[in-house]
C-alpha cells in the first residue's frame, strides 16, 4: 500500500513536470530559406523581434542553396516531409500543398488589398475564382543588365545608353568587346537560366505563346538571341564558365561582374543587395534600362514569395509569423534593409538603406523596367504551362554551344522537351 | 630487529590482498551476474524458439535482421524501381502514377541510329549511354594497368615500400566529392595548373570548359582516386604467388619478362578477375565524383547513365520517376550482363 502511494507520487510528480515543461517549450517551426544577399540576415533580425513579443513561438531558418531550394524541396513537400514556410521562386510547382491561411488570419482582406492578384493567385492554381491565401509575394524581381561604368571609362568607350533611350543588344554587344579588349576582360555574360535568356528573346522579337497559350519556340526572335549567345562564346566575349562549366544547374554570371572582370551583365534587381555588399563603391556599377530590338524592350517578371504548407502541425503559429511578416511595418522594413523591390502594394514611401548612389539608381532603373514588362514575359512567369520551358532552352542551348547540336536541332529539342514535360505533367 | 620487520610488512601485504580483492570481488560477482542475466535472458528467447523451430531453424533466425535491413533497402526498392518503370506522370507516390505499360522502355529504345544519339527520341539518355562506354573502356584498361604496374613494383624490395605503400593507397580514403574538389580547383580556369602555365609563359587551357579534355580529366581522377584500392588486391595476389617458382624459373634461366608471363600473370588471374569486375561495375555506375567535379558538363560530355537517371527522376523541372526507373532497368540489365559474363569466365578459368 505504501508503495503504491509512493508511485503515485512520483508519478504525479513527473506528470506535473512535463506539463510544465510542455507548456513553457516553444513551439518549433522551420523556414527553408536562400539567400541571394543580405536578406536571411534581416529575415533574422525581424523574426528575433517576433519571438521576443511572442514567447510561445521559436522560428529556425534552414538557409540552403538555390538549388536545394529549387530541386530538393518539391521532393521533399511531395513526399510529406515540408518545412513549416518557404522562400520559393517557383510558387506554381507546391499548389495543391499550400495551407489555406485564411481560417487563422485576423484580417483576410488584408491580404488581397495588400498584394497583387496575380501574385496571390499564382500560388493558388488555374482556379481563376479561388480564393484561398497561401503567402504573399515578399519579393518581385525584373530582370535586366548592368555595366561597369568603370570600365568603360577606363577603355575610353561611351556608354551606348547614356546618348540613346534605345540600343538594341548588337549594340551593346559591340560596345563591351570595345571595353573588353582595351581593358583585358570580358565583355558580356548572361547568367545560365532559362528565364533569364527569356527576356532578350522576347526582345529580339520571340514569342512563346499563341493566343490560345500553346507553346512554340523556333521563331526569328529566338533564332536570334541563340546565335548572339553562341557567338558570345565563339568569339570568347564571355566567360565560358557561367554556361559550360556548371554542369545541368543554374550558374549566375554575377561572381566575375563582382571581381571587376566584366563590362556588361544581364541579370537583374535582385542583385542590386549583392552589388552593394560586394562592390559597394569599389568600382562605377549601375543598371542600364534592357536593351531594345524586334520585339520592344522587356525584363522578365519574377520574384519569390513566403508561403506555408498545408503539412504544418501549427497552422495558428504559422499564421501569426506570416501575418506578423506581411505586416506594413516589418515588410517595409525589409525591403529598406535588403534593398527589394517590393511585392507589397501599400507599403508608402520607402526609404532603402543605402548610401550607394549606384543601388539608389539602379533600384530606379528597375522599377521602371517593371512598367515595360511584356504579355508574352508575364505569360512565361505566371502561365500554367510555362513551367515547361525554361530548363529545355537552358540545357539544349548550352548543347549548341559546345557544339553537341546543331542550332536547328537544338529548336527542335527543346519544342520536344517542353512537349514531353507538358504531357508527363497532363498524365499526372 | 630483522626478525621483527619482515612480518610486518608482510602483514601490511596482505592487509592491501585482501582490501583490493574486497572492493573486487563484489565488482566480478556484478560483472558476473550482469553476463547470467544478459545470456538468460537471450536463453529466454532463443529456447522456446529453438524447441519449436529446431536447430535448423534457428539458421534463419539469425540470418533474419541482415535479411531484412537487406529487404527494405535493397530488394523494396528494387521492386519499387520496377513497377515505377511501368508508371508514368509525374506524381511520387506509386498509388498516384498511371500505369503505361512498356511506355517509358519504348521512348528510351524508339532510335533511327543507336550510334547516333540525335536520331533517338531520348538523345541525352544515349548520349550518356556512349559516354558511360567510353569512360568504362578507358577507366578499367587504364585502372588495371596502373595498378598492376604499381602492385608489381611495390612488390619489389624497393627504398621507402613502406611510404610508397601508404601513398599510393592514401587517395581512397578521401571523399569522392573532396576528390572531385581538389581537382576542380586544380584545373578550373583560374586554377592551379591553368596558374602554372600562364606562369610559363603559356595560354590557359579549358580544361573543364572543352569537351574532349574534361572527359579525359574525369577518367584521370577516377584512376588516381581508386588506384590504390586495386593495387592492394593486386599486391596481395602477387604476394601468395610462392618464391619457390621463381627461384625455379630462374634457375631454368628464365628471364624477368618470361617469369611475369609464364608465373605471375597466370596465377594472378584469379584476384585479376576480382579486379576487373570490381572495376568494371563500378565504373558503369561512375556518378558522384565527376557530378562534383564537372557536373555532367559542358554540355553533356562527362554526363554518365546515373546522372541522366538522377536528372530525369529528381532535378528537371518536371519528375519524370517513370523514364529514370525504365533508364535503371537497362543499367541493371547492363550490369548482369557483365557479373554474367564474369562468372562464366571465373569458373571457366577454375577448371583450367
Amino acid at each position: 500500500m505504501k508503495k503504491v502511494g509512493v508511485f503515485l507520487v512520483l508519478a504525479l510528480l513527473i506528470i506535473g513536470v512535463l506539463g510544465v515543461q510542455a507548456q513553457t517549450e516553444p513551439v518549433e517551426l522551420r523556414i527553408a530559406w536562400y539567400d541571394d544577399g543580405n536578406e536571411g540576415a534581416v529575415l533574422r533580425d525581424l523574426l528575433d523581434r517576433f519571438e521576443a513579443d511572442n514567447a510561445d513561438i521559436r522560428v529556425v531558418i534552414d538557409t540552403v542553396p538555390y538549388t536545394s531550394i529549387l530541386e530538393q524541396l518539391p521532393l521533399q513537400v511531395e513526399a510529406g516531409e515540408a518545412p513549416d514556410m518557404a522562400r520559393v521562386s517557383a510558387g506554381e510547382r507546391y499548389r495543391g500543398f499550400y495551407l489555406d491561411l485564411r481560417p487563422y488570419l485576423t484580417d483576410p482582406a488584408y491580404w488581397e488589398e495588400s498584394f497583387p492578384a496575380a501574385a496571390l493567385q499564382w500560388l493558388r492554381g488555374a482556379d481563376e475564382d479561388g480564393t484561398e491565401i497561401h503567402g504573399f509575394p515578399n519579393q518581385f524581381t525584373v530582370t535586366g543588365p548592368y555595366i561597369n561604368r568603370t570600365l568603360f571609362e577606363q577603355a575610353g568607350v561611351d556608354v551606348p545608353s547614356d546618348n540613346s533611350d534605345e540600343v538594341t543588344w548588337e549594340q551593346w554587344t559591340e560596345a563591351a568587346a570595345e571595353v573588353a579588349e582595351a581593358t583585358e576582360t570580358y565583355a558580356v555574360a548572361i547568367d545560365r537560366s532559362g528565364h533569364r535568356f527569356a527576356g532578350p528573346a522576347f526582345t529580339q522579337g520571340a514569342t512563346y505563346f499563341d493566343e490560345e497559350g500553346n507553346i512554340t519556340i523556333d521563331t526569328p526572335g529566338f533564332r536570334t538571341m541563340a546565335q548572339m549567345l553562341i557567338d558570345w562564346h565563339t568569339n570568347e566575349l564571355t566567360p565560358a564558365e557561367v554556361w559550360l562549366g556548371s554542369g545541368g544547374t543554374y550558374a549566375p554570371g554575377a561572381p566575375f561582374f563582382v571581381s571587376g572582370e566584366l563590362a556588361f551583365y544581364m541579370s537583374g534587381s535582385w542583385q542590386i543587395g549583392n552589388f552593394a555588399t560586394n562592390i559597394g563603391d569599389a568600382f562605377d556599377w549601375e543598371a542600364v534600362p534592357n536593351p531594345t530590338g524586334p520585339g520592344g524592350s522587356t525584363g522578365m517578371p519574377g520574384g519569390t514569395a513566403f508561403v506555408a504548407f498545408a503539412q504544418t502541425e501549427h497552422p495558428e503559429e504559422v499564421a501569426r509569423v506570416m501575418e506578423y511578416l506581411a505586416s506594413v511595418d516589418v515588410y517595409r522594413e525589409f525591403v529598406e534593409r535588403t534593398l527589394f523591390i517590393p511585392g507589397h502594394q501599400n507599403l508608402g514611401e520607402i526609404d532603402y538603406q543605402t548610401e550607394l548612389p549606384a543601388a539608389e539608381q539602379s533600384l530606379q532603373v528597375f522599377a521602371a523596367e517593371a512598367l515595360k514588362l511584356s504579355d508574352q514575359a508575364y505569360g512565361l512567369q505566371y502561365g500554367s504551362n510555362a513551367f515547361a520551358v525554361n530548363n529545355p532552352v537552358r540545357d539544349r542551348l548550352t548543347q549548341a554551344i559546345i557544339g553537341e547540336l546543331s542550332l536547328d536541332d537544338a529548336i527542335l529539342r527543346i519544342q520536344e522537351d517542353i512537349d514531353a514535360a507538358l504531357a508527363a505533367a497532363a498524365a499526372s | 630487529m630483522t626478525s621483527t620487520s619482515p612480518p610486518t610488512e608482510s602483514k601490511q601485504d596482505k592487509r592491501t590482498d585482501s582490501s583490493l580483492g574486497g572492493l573486487f570481488k563484489p565488482i566480478g560477482g556484478l560483472f558476473a551476474a550482469l553476463y547470467r542475466g544478459i545470456i538468460n535472458v537471450v536463453d529466454f528467447v532463443m529456447h522456446p524458439l529453438q524447441d519449436r523451430l529446431g536447430v535448423r531453424g534457428m539458421a534463419y533466425v539469425f540470418v533474419l535482421p541482415n535479411l531484412l535491413i537487406f529487404g527494405i533497402f535493397i530488394v523494396f526498392p528494387m521492386l519499387l524501381n520496377f513497377y515505377y518503370a511501368f508508371t508514368g506522370g509525374t506524381r511520387l507516390f506509386p498509388q498516384d502514377r498511371p500505369f503505361v505499360g512498356t511506355e517509358n522502355l519504348e521512348t528510351l529504345f524508339t532510335c533511327g541510329n543507336f550510334f547516333d544519339p540525335n536520331t533517338c527520341r531520348t538523345d541525352i539518355f544515349w548520349r550518356a549511354v556512349m559516354n558511360t562506354g567510353g569512360y568504362v573502356v578507358a577507366q578499367v584498361i587504364f585502372l588495371i594497368l596502373l595498378s598492376l604496374l604499381s602492385a608489381l613494383s611495390l612488390n619489389r624490395k624497393v627504398v621507402g615500400r613502406g611510404f610508397f605503400r601508404s601513398a599510393f593507397f592514401y587517395p581512397v580514403l578521401l571523399s569522392p566529392v573532396v576528390v572531385a574538389l581538389i581537382w576542380k580547383w586544380i584545373l578550373q580556369q583560374d586554377g592551379l595548373l591553368n596558374g602554372l602555365i600562364v606562369a610559363l609563359g603559356g595560354e590557359r587551357v579549358g580544361f573543364l570548359l572543352n569537351a574532349q579534355w574534361a572527359q579525359v580529366w574525369a577518367v584521370v581522377i577516377s584512376v588516381w582516386a581508386q588506384m590504390g584500392f586495386y593495387t592492394l588486391i593486386l599486391l596481395a595476389g602477387l604476394q601468395a604467388i610462392p618464391a619457390e617458382l621463381y627461384e625455379a624459373a630462374s634457375i631454368d634461366g628464365a628471364n624477368l619478362w618470361q617469369s611475369f608471363r609464364r608465373i605471375t600473370l597466370p596465377l594472378l588471374m584469379p584476384t585479376m578477375f576480382v579486379v576487373i569486375v570490381l572495376s568494371l561495375i563500378r565504373a558503369v555506375q561512375v556518378f558522384d565524383q565527376v557530378f562534383a567535379f564537372t557536373g555532367g558538363g559542358p554540355g553533356t560530355a562527362t554526363t554518365y547513365m546515373v546522372q541522366f537517371i538522377y536528372e530525369t527522376g529528381f532535378s528537371n523541372q518536371t519528375n519524370q520517376y517513370g523514364l529514370a526507373a525504365a533508364a535503371s532497368l537497362v543499367m541493371a540489365f547492363f550490369l548482369l550482363l557483365l557479373t554474367a559474363i564474369q562468372l562464366r569466365l571465373g569458373r571457366r578459368s577454375d577448371v583450367t
